[in-house]
């Protein structure tokens, strides 16, 4: 019998990481806390060969999880678990482990428990985010060997067709665990930007991310639905309510086969507005399925997430891997973004910021690391050699900014052209509008740029002074608030005037129930997860753009959100009741 | 017994690659090899050691060697160190 109750048809609600519906058996992925005995040792020769052989076996184990590492998620990110590795080659580490083990009789887990744990506890003691990681690496190594010693088998490898549910996942955990045939997600952290969520919407998995106490509630074999859409997880439904998923997962099915049928249609509205649908991409792993979705291209390349930036690579490495993705959709357009580092992502040197979110990012670092901006430039310059790449900065918020790196890219090819080295000479270069300063003067941007990108997520929370990462003002984090929609209007409506192509690249973009409005509000163009393109291009071919603009005008006069959604889903009932995928 | 007082000059500090190679180049040699950082002691020839650090840019060292070739030793390290571990 298990400690748990078993919950009948029990609903936990939870943030809507991944679109789609999973229905399968639950397994309760667990970081066990381990047992450590100080058993008595008998044989001081046995405890070494016993230590030695969990370490060969360590290391064995790791090599397994770097070379799987290294072909799905790539090599700037596998090396994370370089460093693990290293550490379980460390003599004079274990050297000392070894001297416990013979001068004060401690059994060899107690040993490499105590030795390992001095490092951590040094570690943890620093509030550096950086190397709090590195006694995460070490708590791992340390965790792996004793399990080892123990002879318990590293839980990596299970049966298949299951839903995870743990507490949180590690890149690790992911990176082992997407190795099976696994449905879905239900993980009580993370936020809709971590690293399991854009996972998940790549490998095209359901996840509801943020339900608190899933591991509490959920138990191993529990029958799960796993609604990625809504963000909802049903334990063990009701007869009745399965039915209804089943159906759901059938329509759904039939739906994914159809869209399929779209690939190599354009996205133009049946009254011939054509708009161009690109794809964000963060790994390479997403370029195939891109293509497999029939995207015109990327419409942002995010390269801060292509690399390690605890050392940012050098031109080569980087001109290497633009040009593989720059050649891979040709003649389609890459559109590469600075790296955009900073906010709530890795900040270099360790630097602790007070308010992180308003510090030094984007084009602020960029300016002020000059070597490595012109490092960048460089790479994409020459990726370029085709003409179909183009380049944006982020986080842009004066005027002077767009100045400063058009007086860089200038400098950049005069460069390459004295070194000799082929590049690109026609590089479009936009911006991306994510600053609300930049949203009121976009007209004397357009005029300075090719094109300009919306970025919602930070639009939003600039905009609205809410912090999308906090849980207690998530409600006030509205993409619908009639201001919102304003302050679209107006960057589409400036940034037209001032002759450049305007596009839109945040999370919003990539929500089918903003498409039509989206659409009607005049955008070239949007970029999007690739999972979601043909979902989106379905929409477009079934819309009236002149519908569409009308919706858009209607809302433009709203004033609460609950105005606007209603407004959104009337629209959708009387015009695309047939191709709703689930009721919005 | 030779001591040097060292600067970290690359912008990523002592991080992961340099860490290996610094092992690396000090495990060629005989001698005894330290690193202290304020007031944290640890062996120049473990990683694990020299990861503890985490020497950002601008951090401050003092390397100890003691042994027979403490010189040639030495003068290798100091240089990698000012060289800002070939990253500069």
């Amino acid at each position: 019998m298990s400690e748990k109750e078993t919950k009948n048809n029990v609903q936990l609600n939870g943030l809507p990481a991944s679109p789609g519906l999973a229905i399968g058996k639950a397994y309760v992925y667990q970081k066990e806390k381990l047992q450590i005995q100080n058993r008595h040792i008998i044989n001081v020769e046995d405890a070494i060969n016993e230590l030695e052989e969990a370490i060969a076996k360590s290391k064995k184990e790791l090599q397994k999880t770097l070379s799987l590492a290294l072909e799905k998620i790539g090599e700037s990110r596998a090396v994370i678990f370089e460093a693990q590795k290293m550490i379980l080659e460390d003599q004079y580490l274990f050297d000392s482990v070894k001297r416990k083990i013979i001068k004060e009789q401690k059994s060899p887990e107690l040993a490499v428990f105590e030795e390992l744990s001095k490092y951590q506890d040094i570690l943890k003691s620093s509030s550096e985010v950086y190397m709090q990681e590195r006694a995460l690496d070490i708590e791992d190594v340390k965790n792996r060997i004793i399990k080892n010693l123990q002879k318990k088998s590293w839980v990596s490898r299970f049966q298949s067709d299951v839903i995870v549910v743990s507490d949180s996942l590690s890149p690790a955990d992911v990176v082992l665990l997407s190795r099976n045939h696994i449905k879905g997600f239900v993980i009580e952290t993370g936020g809709l930007t971590s690293h399991v969520a854009i996972i998940a919407r790549s490998l095209n998995l359901p996840a509801v991310l943020g339900t608190h106490d899933a591991t509490s509630k959920i138990t191993n074999e529990d029958l799960l639905v796993v609604d990625g859409f809504e963000g909802i997880v049903i334990i063990n439904p009701s007869e009745d309510l399965l039915q209804k998923y089943r159906e759901k997962e059938k329509k759904l099915s039939e739906f994914d086969n159809e869209l399929s049928q779209l690939r190599n249609l354009p996205a133009k509205t049946l009254d011939g507005k054509e708009i161009i649908l690109r794809a964000n991409i963060d790994v390479l792993e997403e370029l195939d399925y891109l293509i497999q979705n029939g995207g015109q291209g990327i419409g942002l390349l995010r390269t801060e997430q292509l690399f390690d930036l605890s050392e940012f690579p050098d031109e080569e490495e980087q001109h290497k891997l633009y040009k593989i993705i720059a050649d891979k959709v040709f003649p389609e357009k890459v559109i590469i973004r600075a790296f955009d580092v900073g906010g709530d992502k890795f900040l270099p040197h360790g630097i602790k910021e007070k308010n992180p979110f308003l510090g030094w990012r984007g084009i602020k670092f960029l300016l002020d690391n000059r070597k490595i901006f012109k490092t960048q430039i460089k790479a994409i310059l020459r990726a370029n050699v085709n003409g179909n790449v183009k380049f944006m900065i982020p986080m842009v918020s004066g005027y002077s900014e767009v100045v400063a790196t058009k007086e860089i890219i200038e400098e950049c090819k005069r460069e390459l052209e004295s070194e000799g080295k082929p590049f690109g000479k026609t590089l479009p270069f936009g911006i991306m509008v994510e600053v609300p300063s930049t949203a009121v003067m976009a007209k004397e941007f357009a005029k300075e740029v090719d094109f300009l990108s919306i970025g919602t997520n930070d639009l939003i929370q600039f905009l609205l002074a809410v912090d999308r990462g906090n849980d207690i003002v998530s409600t006030y984090y509205q993409e619908f608030h009639p201001a919102v929609i304003r302050t679209l209007y107006h960057i589409i409506k400036l940034g037209k005037e001032g002759d450049a192509m305007v596009s839109m690249c945040g999370e919003m973009a990539s929500d089918v129930k903003a498409t039509p409005l989206l659409v009607g509000l005049g955008l070239d163009s949007l970029s999007v997860n690739p999972a979601h393109i043909p979902y989106i291009k379905k929409i477009i071919r079934n819309l009236e753009f002149s519908k569409a603009e009308q919706l858009a005008n209607e809302c433009l006069s709203c004033l609460t959100e609950k105005e606007i959604i209603d407004k959104i889903e009337k629209f959708f009932k009387e015009n695309l009741l047939q191709i709703s995928k689930q009721a919005l | 017994m030779i001591e040097a007082k060292v600067q970290i000059k690359n912008n990523a500090g002592l991080h992961t690659r340099p860490a290996a190679t610094l092992v690396k180049i000090a495990s060629k040699y005989k001698s005894e090899f330290y690193i202290s950082k304020n007031g944290l002691n640890i062996n120049g020839k473990s990683i694990i050691g020299v990861m503890t650090l985490a020497a950002e840019k601008g951090s401050e060292l003092i390397l100890k060697f003691e042994g027979d070739d403490e010189e040639e030793m030495a003068k290798e390290i100091i240089d990698y160190f000012n060289r800002g571990f070939d990253e500069l």
